[in-house]
Parts: C-alpha cells; sequence; structure tokens
C-alpha cells in the first residue's frame, strides 16, 4: 500500500527549520507553538498510519512510501524511502506519543531558561531524525537518523554548554557513539558486500539472506556482531555505556526523551529489524544476550549507591536496555520492543517527575538533601509512586508483563539459559531496591533540605503535571496489549508483531508450546510468583533500611566500605577507560602534534624555503650591475661554447 | 705568395685584442672602438677567404658591415652621450643600478 | 719575399696599435692609436686584392666613423675624466688569460676550417678585376641589391635613433666644447 508516510518526519523538520532560523524574532508561546504541533501532528498522521494499517490482512500489513531516489550508482541503489510495518508503527507511536508529551511538559520546566528557543529547535530536530530513523526502509536511511540522532543528543546534551561538565559530557556522548557508529557501518558494508542491497525488502528476505550467508557462519557472524556493537554504543551496553550517566548533565526532560524513551532505543530496534539476520548467527545472539544481562545487573548495582537522583534513573535506563537485549538475544523479539514501550512510558514518568522534584528544588539533584516531599508535591508523588510500581514489576502495571515476558523467555527458550534467567531475576530484585530506596529517600521520612529551600517547595505547573499524569495511566495499561496467555491474555502485541520477526521459526515453538502446554504452563506460573515474590522481599529491605531504621543503612555502609566505595565509584570505569584508552591517545596526539607537526613537517616546509632563500642569496652577487662582470662572462661562455664545438665537432 | 693561413692568425688576434679591450677598459668609448676592432678583425678573416676562394661576395659582406658598424657607432655614441649627460662621467663601474 | 715584409710589417702595426689603443687613458690617443691600426689594416687588405673594400676601410672606417669618435669625445670634454679605483692585477691577468685562451680557440677552429691543402699556399691566380670597384659593385647591385636597400633602411633608422637619442632636453644643459 502507497501512502504518504513523509508527512510523519516532515512537520518536526519543518519545525526544526522555522524555529532554528527565525529564532532571534520568535516569541515564546510562538516557540512553543511550532515546536509542540508539529511533534503532535506527526503522532496524529502516525494514528492514521496506524489505523490503515490495522485495516490490512495480517500477512500483507506493509505501507511503502518512496520520496525519492537517493544514490543511484549502479549497483548501489539506495532511496529515501519508509516503510511502515507493526514494527516501525510501534515505533513511531512511541517515539512521537511520548515526545509530544515532553514537548508540553518542557514548556514549564524551560520557562526560565535562555535559551529557550534552541532548545525546542534542538528537540524537533531530533524527533525528525528519530522518526527517520524508525521509518526508513533501508539500512543506509536508518543510519542517518541514527547519525542524526547522536547529533542532537550531543546538542542536548551540552545545552548548557558554559558549563565545563556538560560540554564534557556532550562530547564523550559523541565520542563513544562514533566508536559504535564504526562498528554499524562495518556490518552495513559486509550485509551490502553479500547481499547486494541496503534495503530491508532485500537483504532481510529470509530466502535471500539464506542463499547469501551460511548460517553460523563467519561473515553473518561479523555483521551481526558489528552492528550490535554500534547498538551498545547508541544503547548504553557494555562496554559502550559509560556515556550515558554523564549525560544526566542535560535537561531533565532531555534525559526523559533522549536517554530513556527513544534514542537509547534505537539498538534495540535495530536489532529486533534484523530478526532475520540474528537468528541465522546464534554466537551473535549468545553475545547480545550474555552482554545484555551482564550491562543489566552491571548497572542495576550500581545504582544501588548512588546519590543524585538522576544517577539513579540513569544507571536505571542501562540496566533496563540489557534486559531488551537480553529479550533479542533469547529470540524475544517482541517481548524485547514490548519492554521498549513500557518502558518508555514509566521511564519518561520517572524522569519528568524527577524534573519536577529538582525544579521544586531549586536545582538539588542529591537525595539526601531530600524527603517528606510527599505532602508537598502529592501529584508528583502519586505519578512517580505509580512509575516506580510499574518498572519493579508489581502485578496488573505495564511493566509486569514486558518484564516477565522477558524472564520466562530467557528460561524457556531454545537460545535462553537458566543462568540468564537467574541473573535477570536477581536484576529485577535490585531495581525494586533501588527504586523504593529513591522513593523513600526523596518523598518520605523528615525534610533535610535547608529552610530557605524548604520555603521555596511547591508542586510544579499543569504544564508539567498534566504530562505526568498521562504518563501515568500510560504506565498503568499500557501492559494490557501483551497479556500472556497463562493469564488468559491473548497476547495481542506478539501476534502483532509476527509478520515482522520472520526469523523467528514460530511454527517450532508453537508446537513446542502444544506439546506441553500443561508442564510449560505452570512453570512459567511459579517462575512469575517467584520474581514476584523477590521483588515484594527487596521492596521490604528499601523499607526496612530507608524509613524504619535508618541508622542501619549507615552501619551496612561502614561494615562493607571496600564494596561500598567500588560501587558508588561505578566500578571505577571510566577510570579505566581514561587511562587505558584515553590517556594513551592524548599522549600520541601530543607527540605527534609538537614532534611531528611542528618540528618535522613544519620543519621540512619551512627549511624548504630557507634552503631557497639561502640558494637565492648566494646566487645574488652574480646581479652585480657591473657591466664589465657581465661582458666577462659573456666572453667566457663564448669560449664554452667554442671549447664545445672543438671537442665535439 | 702570402699563406692564407698567416691572415686568418692575424685576424684572431685582432680579435682576441678586441675582447680584451672590452673587458679590461673601464672607458666606455674605449669598449665601443675595442668593438669595431673585433667587427674589423672578422672582416680581415673573411676577405682573407673571399680571397682564397676566388669569390667576391665577401667583399659584398665586408662593404654592409661598413654600412653596419656605421650605424652601430652613431647610435652608440648617441647613448655614451645621454649616459654622460646624466651621470657626468663615462666609467662603466659607475653604472651599476641592476646591482642589489 | 716582398710581399712577406710588407705582410709582417703591416702585421705588426696593425696588432701593435690595437694593443696601445687599448692601454691608454686619453681617449683622443686610442682614437689616433686605432686609426693607425686601420690603416695598417687598410695595406693587408690590399695585399689580398680587396682594393675597393680597402679603400672603403680608409674612407669610411677611419675617415668618418673614428672622426665621429673624436667629436663626441671632444664633445664630452673628457680629458680630465679620472679613471681611478684599482683594477686588481689579479683581475686584469685573469681577464688576459680569458683573452689569450680564446685566441687558441679562434686558432684551433681556423686550421680544422682552412684545410691543410689550402693552408701555406694562397690560391690559384685571381682574375685581374678581382676585388675591383666594377666587380664588387656589380656583383652589389645584381646578387645583392636586396640587402643593398635594407642596409640603406638601416642606415635610416640609425640615423633616426641617433639624432632622437641625442636630443638634448630643453631642461638640461651641456658645457660648452
Amino acid at each position: 500500500m502507497e501512502q504518504p508516510l513523509y508527512l510523519i518526519p516532515l512537520f518536526p523538520l519543518i519545525g526544526f527549520l522555522l524555529n532554528g532560523l527565525l529564532l532571534g524574532r520568535l516569541g515564546k508561546k510562538t516557540i512553543s507553538f511550532i515546536a509542540c504541533t508539529s511533534v503532535g501532528l506527526s503522532f496524529l498522521f502516525g494514528m492514521k498510519f496506524f489505523f490503515d494499517l490495522l485495516s490490512l490482512p495480517e500477512t500483507a500489513r506493509i505501507i511503502e512510501n518512496v520520496f525519492f531516489t537517493w544514490i543511484p550508482a549502479g549497483q548501489f541503489h539506495v532511496n529515501v524511502a519508509f516503510l511502515l510495518d507493526p514494527l516501525s508503527a510501534v515505533m513511531v507511536l512511541v517515539v512521537s506519543g511520548v515526545s509530544f508529551i515532553i514537548h508540553i511538559y518542557s514548556i514549564g520546566y524551560m520557562h526560565d531558561d535562555a535559551g529557550y528557543g534552541r532548545y525546542f529547535t534542538y528537540l524537533n530536530l531530533f524527533v525528525f531524525s528519530m522518526l527517520m530513523l524508525v521509518l526508513a526502509d533501508n539500512y543506509l536511511l536508518m543510519f542517518v537518523g541514527w547519525e542524526g540522532v547522536g547529533l542532537c543528543s550531543y546538542l542536548l546534551i551540552g545545552f548548557w554548554f558554559e558549563k565545563k561538565s556538560a560540554s564534557d559530557a556532550g562530547k564523550k556522548a559523541f565520542i563513544v557513539n562514533r566508536i559504535g557508529d564504526f562498528g554499524f557501518l562495518l556490518g552495513m558494508f559486509i550485509i551490502f558486500w553479500q547481499t547486494g542491497s541496503l534495503d530491508f525488502k532485500t537483504a532481510l528476505d529470509p530466502a535471500v539472506a539464506h542463499s547469501v550467508f551460511a548460517v553460523g557462519g563467519g561473515m553473518i557472524t561479523a555483521a551481526t556482531l558489528l552492528m550490535f556493537l554500534g547498538a551498545t554504543g547508541k544503547s548504553a551496553q557494555i562496554p559502550l555505556y559509560v556515556w550515558l550517566p554523564d549525560a544526566m548533565e542535560g535537561p531533565t526532560p532531555v534525559s526523559a526523551l533522549i536517554h530513556a524513551a527513544t534514542m537509547v532505543t534505537a539498538g534495540v530496534y535495530m536489532i529486533a529489524r534484523s530478526n532475520v539476520l540474528y537468528m541465522m548467527a546464534p554466537a551473535t545472539m549468545a553475545v547480545v544476550a550474555i552482554v545484555g544481562v551482564a550491562t543489566a545487573i552491571f548497572a542495576g548495582s550500581i545504582a544501588l549507591a548512588q546519590n543524585d537522583i538522576k544517577r539513579v534513573l540513569a544507571y536505571s535506563t542501562v540496566s533496563q536496555l540489557g534486559y531488551m537485549f537480553t529479550a533479542c538475544g533469547v529470540a524475544a523479539f517482541s517481548a524485547g520492543i514490548f519492554h521498549l514501550m513500557t518502558h518508555a512510558f514509566f521511564k519518561a514518568l520517572l524522569f519528568l517527575g524527577s524534573g519536577s522534584v529538582i525544579h521544586a528544588m531549586a536545582g538539588q539533584q542529591d537525595m539526601r538533601y531530600m524527603g517528606g516531599l510527599k505532602k508537598r508535591m502529592p501529584i508528583t508523588f502519586w505519578t512517580f509512586l505509580i512509575a516506580t510500581l510499574a518498572i519493579t514489576g508489581i502485578p496488573g502495571l505495564s511493566g509486569f508483563f514486558s518484564k516477565d515476558e522477558i524472564l520466562w523467555k530467557s528460561f524457556s527458550s531454545d537460545y535462553g539459559s537458566i543462568w540468564i534467567w537467574l541473573i535477570g531475576l536477581i536484576t529485577a530484585g535490585m531495581t525494586a531496591f533501588y527504586m523504593f530506596r529513591l522513593v523513600f529517600l526523596t518523598f518520605y521520612g523528615e525534610e533535610r533540605m535547608d529552610s530557605h529551600t524548604r520555603e521555596h517547595l511547591h508542586e510544579s505547573p499543569k504544564v508539567m503535571t498534566v504530562p505526568l499524569s498521562i504518563l501515568a495511566v500510560l504506565s498503568v495499561i499500557g501492559g494490557y496489549v501483551g497479556i500472556p496467555h497463562i493469564l488468559g491474555g491473548d497476547n495481542r502485541f506478539e501476534k502483532f508483531l509476527e509478520p515482522v520477526m520472520k526469523g523467528v521459526h514460530h511454527s517450532v515453538e508453537g508446537e513446542h508450546a502444544l506439546a506441553s502446554a500443561a508442564h510449560d504452563g505452570s512453570t512459567e506460573l511459579i517462575l512469575m510468583v517467584g520474581s514476584v515474590v523477590l521483588v515484594a522481599l527487596f521492596i521490604y529491605l528499601a523499607y526496612h533500611f530507608y524509613i524504619k531504621n535508618i541508622a542501619a543503612a549507615g552501619k551496612l555502609r561502614q561494615r562493607f566500605s571496600g564494596l561500598h566505595k567500588i560501587i558508588y565509584g561505578k566500578y571505577f570505569v571510566d577510570e579505566l577507560y581514561n587511562a587505558v584508552i584515553v590517556q594513551p591517545l592524548v599522549v600520541g596526539s601530543k607527540f605527534l602534534w609538537k614532534i611531528f607537526d611542528v618540528l618535522i613537517i613544519d620543519g621540512f616546509i619551512n627549511g624548504m624555503a630557507v634552503i631557497i632563500g639561502d640558494m637565492s642569496t648566494g646566487l645574488r652577487p652574480a646581479q652585480s650591475g657591473i657591466l664589465r662582470t657581465y661582458t666577462t662572462i659573456f666572453l667566457v661562455g663564448v669560449i664554452v661554447i667554442l671549447g664545445i664545438v672543438l671537442i665535439f665537432g | 705568395m702570402i699563406p692564407i693561413g698567416h691572415f686568418l692568425i692575424l685576424s684572431a688576434m685582432l680579435f682576441a685584442v678586441g675582447a680584451a679591450g672590452v673587458i679590461i677598459s673601464r672607458n666606455l668609448l674605449i669598449m665601443l672602438m675595442s668593438i669595431e676592432l673585433m667587427l674589423n678583425a672578422a672582416n680581415l678573416a673573411i676577405i682573407a677567404f673571399s680571397r682564397m676562394n676566388n669569390i667576391v661576395d665577401g667583399h659584398v659582406f665586408v662593404f654592409i658591415v661598413f654600412a653596419v658598424a656605421a650605424a652601430e657607432a652613431a647610435v652608440g655614441l648617441a647613448i655614451i652621450i645621454m649616459i654622460f649627460r646624466n651621470r657626468e662621467s663615462i666609467n662603466a663601474d659607475n653604472f651599476s643600478l641592476l646591482k642589489r | 719575399m716582398l710581399d712577406l715584409i710588407i705582410f709582417y710589417f703591416a702585421a705588426v702595426i696593425a696588432v701593435g696599435a690595437a694593443v696601445m689603443m687599448i692601454m691608454q687613458r686619453n681617449p683622443v690617443a686610442s682614437v689616433l692609436y686605432l686609426v693607425v691600426s686601420l690603416v695598417a689594416q687598410a695595406i693587408l687588405y690590399v695585399q689580398l686584392n680587396a682594393l675597393f673594400v680597402g679603400a672603403l676601410l680608409i674612407i669610411i672606417y677611419t675617415g668618418a666613423i673614428l672622426v665621429l669618435f673624436l667629436f663626441v669625445i671632444m664633445l664630452l670634454n673628457l680629458r680630465g675624466e679620472h679613471f681611478g679605483g684599482k683594477q686588481s692585477r689579479m683581475g686584469r691577468a685573469s681577464k688576459i688569460a680569458i683573452t689569450v685562451i680564446l685566441f687558441a680557440e679562434m686558432v684551433a677552429i681556423f686550421k680544422q676550417v682552412a684545410i691543410p691543402e689550402r693552408i701555406g699556399t694562397q690560391a690559384a691566380a685571381v682574375a685581374e678585376d678581382f676585388g675591383s670597384v666594377e666587380m664588387v659593385a656589380s656583383h652589389l647591385f645584381k646578387e645583392y641589391l636586396y640587402p643593398f636597400e635594407l642596409t640603406s633602411i638601416l642606415l635610416l633608422v640609425a640615423i633616426v635613433g641617433a639624432v632622437v637619442l641625442a636630443k638634448r632636453d630643453k631642461t638640461e644643459k651641456m658645457e660648452d666644447a
């Protein structure tokens, strides 16, 4: 089906251009109007095309739109073309919807900032790039969006660029991402080299892929691994996650949008889109699952000891992204996308809520100086609590359904293993602990802030609390599209995405499920109950340490002070990278600069000039201006010529 | 009869003397006169060869050389006059404006 | 035999006067020495049966060109000119060496060109009127008419050039001759 899909990314682009070019002359109201309506229009058109998609039969749910031919270079043929299928539809709705909500929120949050216009300009550019990423019908256009969101991330993290830590964080994000992008590019090269095309229709067609690549062979493993490297950069997994915690230097709505709901999910989307290729490389799948689950527990453990409210949320994001990659690694791609969606809702809500708190606390982000905000900021508190319940996986809320499906699949899938499940389970417990620690420290207990701040505590304006409420509702009901069979539901989400996940052999899974339905059913239920119990236990632990007996927390920290130092210091990974990678590079480039460039190259060039100058100084006396010298030399020349004639003539 | 070779050697000698005059002397006039001397040395050689080969064309050539020498001397002297007017000197070493 | 004596006599005078010419301080003396040398060369011309050209040498060359030189010398009133400053002996010696080398080279070339059979003998007898006015003139106006006319143009150009060059600027003054 052909529809004008380009309308979806068009409006944010127009918003970006209008706001960007007319920045100085527009008032705040106009700027925010342009920015918000453009994203709103994207969302509306996204909805329209989504319903168009639904009206198509299940097996043929594809809407295409070739905008123009971009690179017609012989065999290398790339179009600027868009593809709307169930997977990209989900992404479009999530991206544009959450972006719209956050745009509204930003009107309140950034109200007093001098760079108001610049902010919305960058934000619109970001939404445009992200929509290009998810709507692209080929890897190259996706890469354009990929780079675009990286650029906007840099611009927005370093939004307050006069602050050195902010501009450094922006640089770090961009540079670390670049390393990942390098992998992505190499992966793309391999795909093009082998299949002759970068279009999803061609390269991801199971028939084509199977004819070109050998299952489990070196070529496909290399390609998928390299693209996964790109995903680790963009989606902050080990080893390239280090930029995300520093990215909290940016404004909080930016953290909500880019580093929780949308940009960081690009890696998950990319892998889910390429499921055909990944299913052909079991080695890569194992790597993806292991890295995902390792990142989850690693980041979760760091979050246990952080004091900055945004840092906790940042590491939590890294950890939850780990879950999504684990899902992809165990061939549960739709479970990963499901968690992506629910996570977008509740993580954006958590960040926006924390933004509300920070706003009220006049910029204070350290939880040790908060407390008792429950009474002062009720709407923020209740929405925050709902989001926390969702992320910890309390039954009934969206996070429960998505996280549980991931845990179940990592246990039961042919690609999973009990160890992955176990680590995921422990991480879920950690998540419960640090999230409730955050809630208790921030909203409960005595008010630990100084009197000046206390006087200025206030609930945030409606323009900020209404988005919170909307996201809270979504965090609750967002999971009901994916209720698993065990609990009587239909798992419509998985069914919806099924046509896209061509690599997964549903028939096999179906048989497997049918053959031992009863047995598996009870196992799933047992695991579900088990995880809920564990979560409840850790919530109680948090309650114990941070409400009932606060002194106990301090004593525990002293007893395990060494361990605490390591966790608090983020396992010193940044310091390690700095020492092993950054410093040698800096030393190397200083060497190249001072010695090679200045001494050798400049010296060579300048030396050439000096040599020529000296030569000319040496030859200059020949131009003495004395007539007789000239005539003498003239005569000598004649003699020489005669001599030559005599000798050789 | 006088061997032709004698004349040629004499011509060469006169030419060399003229060349020496050009490069040794500082006086522009003497330089000019040395040039005339060189011309005449060449003339002598031409006449000798012409006699040797019994061709009168050499004489015609010499005739024209005279005319050319006259023209050249006239213009050269005019230049010397101008130089003298400008610089009050005809010492060749004084005219070194081309010098660095 | 007599020819040879006359030859050597004229030759010595020619070369000697030339050498004296370049060594003079007084330009007038130089001119006079050149005149002497040219007259000696005229004798040599006559010995080579170049009667017309030899006469022309005296009339035109010494009689007109060198007199012109004298005029200019007088005009410039150069007698008092100092050619001070030292010319280093080394410089002069090297220059003389250069000219000697030039001479040697020329002799060598002549030796190659004037092939041995002919060196040492004069050619076969020439016609009675070889080098006479009629002979030269007939060649001049028959085969070499074109160069002859061109030469006249050349002389015209030279005249115009000399007049233009030597013309006095209104602001300049000249010493009285």
